[in-house]
């Protein structure tokens, strides 16, 4: 039986239109064999929530460059776990300074991938964490 | 150009060193299996006269300042005048920004350049709720003419001209500035500035769109005709392929995409009643100065060319200054890495060389830090000091066009050329612009272009030095800029403290008779203006404008 594929939600939160990396993400995560949902721009936590829910999805990869991640990023941990999603991973990617990332990992968010990531890595990183 | 029995020998000559080129690459191979431009454009190991054979001097580059300006807008150029120094600047409240602003204009840059935050590029106030976390973040938090005021203070606006990047709520920022500039007693016939204003690119690459693009397109053309009338020295629109690059294109399709979207612009302005040579001076162009240095200056000569030819053929402009390409560049962001910051300084240097020679009229510099945070101001002023050295110490400024005539930037340019019309030809198959974007096809090409070049990076055919070659482990900047977190709080005060100081009948009034004249054709911007006038927000203005013309839905394209 074929192995049963990795559903991804790749999404853009807060206003910020800047949706390379996403995109690029997104298509990498697709060319490794897994499935994604690609939300488009300006998407807020609880919607983000919503969509993972809906697409029973494993893995939550948020793209953000605006510089709004210490408020938007934690709301999607917390209510993921407040409906019960809290096993769900939490990525992200984006211009975020280091000094910033502990904090965002103690609220929930798995991992942070900053800027010259190759894709492969983050690949890995998924895979790692849900096998 | 060259005589029959000169090229007859150099042909011959030609084929026998092409023998003797074969002998030595098996003693010297070539380093990489092929060489070509970050547009796939192949890399010859020579060009020679025959790369041009039918070229036509007066044709295809005339002279400088003359049809069809493939060697620049004005006869002198920096001989005259250096490109504009004009760094984009902008982050927390007008207060801050101020400051940088003074600063930068004491350093010796010559024009200013504002970045606005997220909620007011969108139209939203600093105190609604999709304004989270982004108040006063990548640009400064404007929401209403209180601020603008603050922004401004102690500028004289008939001194400096000002470039905006706004675009969805352009008519209302520009309102703000006239509003300004009157109660300066500055006489709008002379003020000088640029709003972006280029809402096509936000739908294809930016993401900065509030309304669908109709009534958007509406709005670009009351600010042209307003403008016309009122503030003959302002630059319109900033048809801008700088953002299109940023987002993965090649140079070929940020040129083909951006006179795409500059012609649906034409359009709809002459479908409007007015006459290209009433607008088409005013319209400017914003282009990015990205890594391959030789293929960038080629594709500023050839979008000169490309933009004279559609105003003059395809619209039939009569006014030479409708068919001039005059540009603004930013280096690329996109090139910046976060690995070795301080490298970024040599690639910010080069790139606004190849703008310089490109000719244009004013540059942008990014800072060395921008992988990691917003600038900090000594990247800044680092980042001012590159261009000042580009501009004055080089002698690159003492001559137009001092590429012209290479045979190998002649035979780029060329190829640039015909790449891009064969780009607008299927745009216009697509029906024009604005359908081509509804389609997707704009953002299909620019993403596959995106995920290309990142394939390229990681299997190391494209070197980006600290990235995928000479790596070295090494800790960021600790001098980075950190963001005031008082900022959202410091604009929710002010609002509240402007709703309650303001006339709030002459803020009803002016937004009611902006709502039934949204609902015709009259121009806009008069009625924007009283609203501004009366203090109105921009979340106000455009909240009444997002209930007559509906908000743009993006399409999600994978």
């Amino acid at each position: 039986m074929a192995e049963k594929k990795i559903r991804v939600l790749v999404g853009k939160i807060g206003l910020d239109g800047h949706d390379r990396g996403a995109k690029v993400i997104a298509q990498a995560f697709k060319d490794a064999g897994m499935e994604v949902i690609y939300t488009g721009l300006r998407q807020t936590p609880e919607k983000i929530v919503e969509t993972a829910i809906q697409e029973d999805v494993q893995v939550v990869g948020l793209s953000i460059l605006s510089g709004a991640h210490m408020q938007l990023l934690p709301p999607v941990c917390e209510l993921l776990r407040s409906q019960g999603a809290g096993d769900i991973l939490v990525i992200a990617g984006g211009v975020i300074p280091k000094e910033d990332i502990s904090f965002l990992k103690q609220a929930g968010v798995a991992e942070v991938f900053t800027p010259g990531t190759p894709t492969g890595l983050i690949i890995n990183f998924v895979k790692d964490h849900l096998s | 150009m060259f005589k029959d029995e000169k090229m007859q020998e150099l042909k011959e000559k030609m084929a026998a060193w092409e023998q003797s080129l074969q002998k030595s690459l098996e003693k010297r191979p070539e380093r990489k299996p092929d060489f070509k431009t970050d547009s796939y454009i192949p890399v010859e190991t020579v060009y020679t006269p025959l790369d041009l054979e039918d070229f036509d001097y007066l044709e295809q580059l005339g002279l400088p300042g003359e049809y069809p300006f493939t060697r620049g807008v004005q006869s002198n150029l920096y001989r005259g005048r250096l490109f504009t120094m004009r760094q984009y600047a902008g982050f927390g409240s007008a207060e801050e920004t101020n400051k940088r602003f003074r600063y930068l204009l004491e350093q010796g840059q010559t024009g200013l350049s504002i970045a606005f935050d997220l909620p007011t590029q969108i139209g939203y106030d600093s105190d609604h709720s999709l304004a989270r976390g982004e108040v006063g973040k990548v640009g400064v938090a404007i929401d209403s003419l209180k601020d603008m005021e603050i922004l401004f203070d102690q500028i004289p606006l008939d001194q400096v001209t000002t470039s905006m990047t706004i675009n969805s709520p352009a008519a209302i920022i520009l309102a703000m500035y006239l509003a300004m500039a009157e109660a300066q007693g500055v006489d709008l016939k002379q003020l000088g500035g640029t709003i972006q204003n280029d809402i096509l690119k936000e739908y294809v690459a930016r993401g900065t769109y509030i309304f669908p693009p109709e009534p958007s397109m509406r709005l670009i053309t009351d600010i042209f005709a307003y403008c016309g009338e009122k503030v003959p020295s302002w630059n319109t629109i900033s048809i801008s392929g700088y953002h299109i690059r940023e987002a993965g294109s090649t140079a070929v399709q940020e040129i083909a995409f951006t006179l795409a979207n500059g012609i649906a612009y034409v359009d709809t302005a002459i479908k409007a009643g007015m006459d290209v040579d009433q607008f088409g001076p005013r319209l400017s162009f914003f282009f990015n100065a990205h890594q391959n240095f030789f293929e960038e200056i080629a594709k500023f000569r050839a979008a000169r060319r490309i933009w004279a030819k559609i105003m003059k053929e395809r619209f039939g402009a009569k006014n030479p200054r409708s068919m001039m390409l005059r540009f603004h560049t930013q280096t690329a962001g996109c090139s910046l890495t976060a690995q070795q910051p301080m490298v970024n300084i040599m690639r910010v240097a080069f790139q606004a060389l190849s703008a310089c020679l490109g000719g244009t009229q004013s540059l942008h510099t990014n800072s060395y830090d921008e992988a990691l945070a917003l600038p900090s101001e000594h990247a800044v002023l680092m980042a001012l000091r590159t261009q000042q050295v580009v501009g004055y110490e080089l002698g690159v400024t003492d001559t137009v066009d001092p590429l012209g005539g290479s045979y190998f930037v002649e035979r780029l340019t060329d190829q640039i050329e015909a790449q891009v019309f064969n780009y607008i030809d299927q745009i216009d198959k697509l029906g024009g612009a604005v359908r081509a974007i509804e389609q997707g096809f704009m953002q299909k090409e620019i993403q596959q272009s995106a995920y290309e070049y990142q394939k390229e990076v990681e299997s190391n055919q494209r070197v980006v030095i600290g990235v995928n070659k000479f790596v070295v482990q090494q800790d960021d900047p600790t001098d980075l800029l950190k963001m005031d977190p008082t900022v959202a709080e410091r604009q929710e005060e002010k609002l509240k403290k402007l709703r309650e100081e303001r006339q709030g009948q002459q803020v009803a009034e002016t937004l009611k008779k902006l709502r039934s004249a949204a609902q015709t054709d009259e121009n806009l911007m008069p009625l924007i203006l009283d609203a501004v006038k009366a203090y109105a927000t921009i979340g106000e203005i455009c909240d009444v404008l997002r209930e007559v013309f509906g908000e743009f839905q993006q399409q999600v394209l994978l």
